[in-house]
């Protein structure tokens, strides 16, 4: 039978399974983040022409290993957390199957740690998409296939875990909607996960080389490895939503303008995000132009709507709980008077700007089916992901981990001083090395590329001196985010480890919010307040949004005639 | 709140506030008229891949790119060694790509089409036509025909935008496009 | 799920308070829509003349 404390700060039941099963899960990944991180700060080092730090056996590891690390396992092991924290802890409820959830720890565990063998031992430098036919060991294959059935166990326990929730009645009503958001993220990881071991169990099969799978075709998989490759980060994208969503409950007691709209624009998620794997594909021979235009627009940009509605909405949720305390002068009263010095707050609304400007937008013109011409596979395509898994999925896991580390842990954080900046220095850095990369690759800088000076090619290219100057930007800029994200380690690892024990605020006594969700019942739906401030902030998104796509248009009507 | 179960037992059937609605739309037809400029563009832009595709082995695609050579090499690159090739316009065109090089050297007219035919005879490769910025995904075993009208002259250069190995560094290939 | 469906809660809202329902649709339209469509086109290919 389950076992059960009290939070004495927000009055949830917590199973103690679940508890720990999520601290475990929350730490491991932060470890990858470190791991994953330093990888990254070598790829910019050796990026910044003038550095150009390591050889060019060493970058394509490091390249390797820093994609891995972050893009799938800190970012997953996080995800897992937040799965046993959305179902067992918001539905008040017991974690089905615990013994299958730690089976799951450590198979995760375990393959992130014997692809990264594989990857130090240096055989399989293979970056993080692994294309056929250039092989890699076998076990960095494995890896990543124990990896994933790891995480497809999670994913099973979330399930079963709604199912019980709902069946033992531990709550009234329709799930939360954060609770909704997780249930996407886990949606689209089994769809991740089971396409991922469609085509890396038999390139696992072929790298064994004893001639049962003599060789893979290279374009089934690209289509095949990007509906696993691509939908990983779309996993994130609906975590880091549920994220937001959840922090303007917490700190404002904000309720979604409409779960109506919400919960569909999730929907759009759960059937379309995912075919927006498409995007890698807009550049490969024999795909028809009706396949590409289908699903690299998500099916008529419904996926996209679901983001736009969200960008309305979580802030939107905010603007309306502001007001409704009182901050009511003006258009923008409402987010002058947000808590700017809380790392919860200013990460997550950093989160949602800089995903949306930077992540959302130049990830609907690469995956324009003729814009992708003058952007595959330049640097302009890791300064779109930085844009969304970086400065969107990663600020977003590190601004609720300031809430979630003290709360679960009931420890103050080690350096509130440094915390109040982090998410500043952090998101600042990593935006502006997003930027740069993104202006390299206008001007046509390659990605995974270990010499833009071409020393040792017979041939050679001559950059134009502006490629080489936004390249070193881009690697000073990655160096402050660096810090950012030294510091955020620093202070959860610091948190956990040496922590003063939360001291439990008197009103804790009586869990008020918890017990009390019916404050304003009127409040939803029609009875919502207006929120002009966030309609007129959407607005400016938008005119950048079509600005910015029809000026990339006229960039490609002026270059080579192509048919 | 978004934390806690919907206080409503019905919710679907509550109103939406009308800001939320006017987004709502005007996303929407956003979404619609990014769709559309994509056929849009087929019919009147300039700039569109074909899906014209063969598959072919590695050595099938490296003879026809040799035959193509021998027929119309005019000279030497003089510092790499390797063949300029200088089709007619209108005819076809091959280059594969293979560790570490594009092969061969190509030279065009400008305001001409050709006929390309591009492939790989190992990995995958990045076909970045500069400083135009025009890249291609190359794969092994696919043909890829597409038809290439150059719009400006001068010396451009094809770099490997996929990773392809130790060496991928160093792949570069030429076009020479005349007046 | 219908357990306590009592009938008048809109349709729309049981299939968003349907998890197994909704898992079911996300594993089926992006695998026949994306994946599926994608292999069909790779395989029908001609083979060079």
């Amino acid at each position: 039978m389950a076992n059960f404390r009290t939070c004495p700060d927000t009055g949830f039941k917590i199973d103690l399974q679940a508890d720990k099963l999520i601290k475990w899960n929350a730490v491991t990944a932060v470890v990858f983040l470190l791991v994953g991180g330093l990888f990254g700060l070598l790829v910019a080092l050796t990026r910044w022409p003038a550095v150009h730090l390591l050889d060019a056996e060493l970058f394509y590891l490091a390249l390797t290993a820093h994609g891995l690390d972050v893009l799938l396992v800190w970012c997953i092991f996080f995800e897992i957390a937040l799965l046993y924290f959305t179902s067992a802890i918001l539905l008040n409820a017991r974690l089905v199957w615990p013994k299958l959830a730690w089976i799951g720890y450590w198979l995760m565990l375990g393959g992130a740690a014997m692809t990264n063998v594989a990857v130090l031992q240096g055989d399989s430098s293979v970056m993080f998409t692994s294309y056929v036919p250039m092989m890699a060991a076998p076990h960095f294959y494995l890896g990543i296939i124990l990896f994933a059935v790891g995480a497809l166990l999670g994913c099973a326990v979330f399930f079963a875990t709604l199912h019980m929730a709902r069946k033992e009645r531990t709550y009234e009503g329709s799930i939360p909607l954060v609770t909704f958001g997780g249930m996407t993220a886990a949606i689209i990881a089994v769809f991740t996960i089971v396409t991922g071991a469609v085509i890396l169990i038999p390139t696992f099969v072929w790298s064994l080389d004893m001639g049962l799978i003599p060789e893979i075709d290279g374009l089934i998989y690209r289509v095949i490895w990007w509906g696993m490759g691509h939908s990983s980060q779309q996993i994130n994208v609906a975590a880091q939503i549920a994220c937001w969503y959840a922090i303007a409950a917490i700190l404002f007691n904000a309720k979604p303008l409409s779960e109506k709209v919400s919960r569909t624009a999730f929907l759009m998620y759960i059937l379309f995000l995912q075919l927006a794997s498409a995007h890698h594909l807009l550049a490969d021979p024999g795909l028809s132009a009706e396949y590409k235009i289908f699903n690299t627009s998500y099916a008529l940009y419904l996926a996209v709507l679901g983001s736009m509605i969200h960008g309305l909405t979580v802030p939107g949720a905010i603007e309306a709980a502001q007001r409704k305390k009182g901050y009511n002068n003006g258009l923008f009263e409402w987010l002058a008077k947000a808590p700017w010095g809380n790392p919860v707050f200013s990460g997550m609304a950093l989160s949602v700007v800089l995903f949306g400007f930077l992540g959302g937008i130049t990830g609907v013109i690469m995956g324009t089916e003729q814009l992708n011409l003058i952007i595959h596979n330049t640097m302009y395509v890791p300064g779109h992901f930085h844009g969304t898994v970086v400065v969107g999925t990663t600020l977003a896991f590190m601004a609720i981990s300031y809430w979630l580390v003290p709360t679960l842990w009931q420890k103050e954080m080690v350096f509130p001083g440094l915390a109040k900046w982090q998410p500043y220095l952090f998101g600042l850095g990593m935006g502006c090395a997003s930027i740069f990369m993104m202006g390299a690759g206008t001007l046509g800088v390659p990605r995974r590329h270990w010499d833009i000076a071409f020393a040792d090619s017979p041939i050679g290219h001559i950059f134009p001196e502006a490629a080489n100057l936004m390249m070193g930007l881009a690697g000073v800029s990655a160096v402050v985010g660096s810090l950012g994200a030294g510091i955020y380690i620093l202070n959860m690892v610091g948190t956990i480890l040496w922590g003063k024990a939360k001291v439990p605020a008197p009103a804790a006594a009586e869990p008020t919010t918890a017990a009390t969700p019916s404050a304003a019942t009127s409040y939803g739906g029609a009875g919502t307040m207006a929120v002009p401030g966030t309609f007129v902030l959407a607005m400016v998104f938008l005119t950048t949004f079509v600005l910015y796509y029809f000026v990339n248009w006229k960039y490609l009507a002026g270059v080579w005639h192509l048919s | 709140m978004s934390i806690f179960p919907t206080e409503e037992k019905i919710w679907w059937n509550e109103p939406v506030e009308k800001s939320e609605v006017l987004w709502v739309a005007i996303s929407f037809i956003w979404a619609l008229i990014m769709f559309f400029m994509m056929p849009y563009w087929h019919f009147a832009g300039e700039q569109n891949l074909s899906n014209e595709a063969y598959q072919i082995s590695p050595d099938a695609f490296e003879e026809k790119t040799e035959a193509f050579a021998a027929k119309y090499t005019v000279r030497e690159d003089p510092v790499s060694g390797y063949p300029i090739v200088a089709p007619p316009a209108g005819s076809d065109v091959y280059m594969y790509g293979k560790k570490w090089e594009w092969w061969p050297m190509l030279e065009l007219q400008e305001g001409k089409s050709y006929r390309f035919h591009l492939s790989s005879l190992d990995y995958m490769h990045g076909w970045s036509l500069l400083p135009e910025n025009i890249n291609l995904q190359i794969i092994p075993n696919y043909e890829m025909v597409l038809t290439v009208t150059p719009t400006s002259n001068g010396e451009f250069s094809v770099v490997c935008n996929e990773f392809c190995g130790i060496g991928h560094h160093d792949m570069v290939g030429k076009i020479f496009v005349k007046k | 799920m219908s357990s306590d469906s009592s009938g008048n809660i809109p349709f729309m809202q049981r299939l968003l308070d349907s998890p197994f329902v909704l898992l079911a649709l996300g594993m089926v339209v992006p695998t026949m829509l994306y994946t599926v469509w994608g292999v069909v086109e790779i395989l029908s290919i001609p083979v060079a003349p």
